[in-house]
């Protein structure tokens, strides 16, 4: 028997590790992917809370996956960007320490 | 029921150990494929949950085309082996105990104050239909249109947006 209550503990421990790797790691690629994680985990809590009220109501409810498919759509932009982002500003610095990203200025 | 409960745990396994081999793999190539694993067994966690159309968009958006960019930033970028040393030697501990911290808490909170003992059962097979993919695009070209047309906007700009950040500037210097 699983509750719902094991999905969202499964939810804050992943989300736990990609906050604890956008704190830890210095190369900006892992920490991109630290935040995919973290939005990984809050939809997988948006799937779970949709499928357990759907079970309590006993009808088809469809606004949990809705919003995840929304979240997918904003990871993927962000990544569009952020990559991008990424490869410019290793063009202009030679080097992608994250330490090193503190001016504005190219 | 049991084989259900013992399905959920070697999964979930499965995809904390792999967040942890993204989080300390000292290659970044290693990292990507870590979290591609992550993303294939939270696609069959959706499966579990009765959500059969995020769990292979799942795959297709996010085990394939967003992870793609990532491996081909990195290969461009020769970013694999990249270690830097680190600035403040205090950050690693501090940033452990903060993280153990939030799971404590987190876990604390939804075992004592948000009792969620819903049972969540296997989806029977008409989840599985196309009647109830049907229901589901009606849902989301009726209910929810306009924030269906914001994330088409939202995906041009962003498109925009790279081309502009990629593109040489004419007459630029160096």
């Amino acid at each position: 028997m699983i509750s719902t209550d094991y999905y969202i503990i499964l939810s804050a421990i992943l989300f736990t590790i990609g906050a604890l790797g956008v704190l830890i790691r210095r190369n900006p690629l892992v920490i991109f992917m630290s935040i995919e994680l973290m939005l990984n985990a809050a939809n997988l809590a948006f799937v779970a809370f949709g499928r357990s009220w759907e079970i309590a109501k006993g009808e088809a409810f469809f606004n949990g996956q809705i919003f995840v498919f929304f979240v997918i759509a904003v990871a993927a932009a962000e990544v569009a960007v952020g990559l991008a982002l990424i490869v410019e500003i290793f063009k202009t610095k030679k080097n992608i320490n994250i330490d090193e990203m503190n001016s504005l200025k190219g | 029921m049991t084989s259900e409960l013992l399905v959920f745990l070697v999964l979930s396994l499965v995809a904390i150990a792999s967040a942890l081999g993204m989080l300390f793999s000292r290659n970044t190539i290693y990292s990507a494929l870590f979290l591609v694993l992550n993303f294939i067994t939270v696609a069959v966690f959706y499966l579990m949950l009765g959500a059969p159309f995020i769990a292979m968009s799942q795959i297709t958006v996010y085990a394939g085309a967003i992870m793609v960019l990532f491996l081909f930033v990195i290969m461009l970028l020769g970013a694999e082996q990249m270690t830097a040393p680190d600035a403040l030697s205090w950050q690693k501990p501090l940033a452990f105990l903060l993280a153990i911290t939030l799971t404590v808490e987190s876990v604390y909170l939804i075992f004592a104050r948000a009792k969620l003992d819903t049972v969540i059962t296997a989806p029977d097979a008409a989840t599985n239909s196309m009647e109830s993919l049907r229901e589901m695009a009606m849902t989301l070209f009726d209910k929810f249109l306009l924030p269906f047309e914001v994330t088409s906007i939202l995906l041009l700009v962003a498109m925009v947006g790279a081309i502009v950040l990629a593109k040489k500037e004419k007459g630029a210097r160096a």
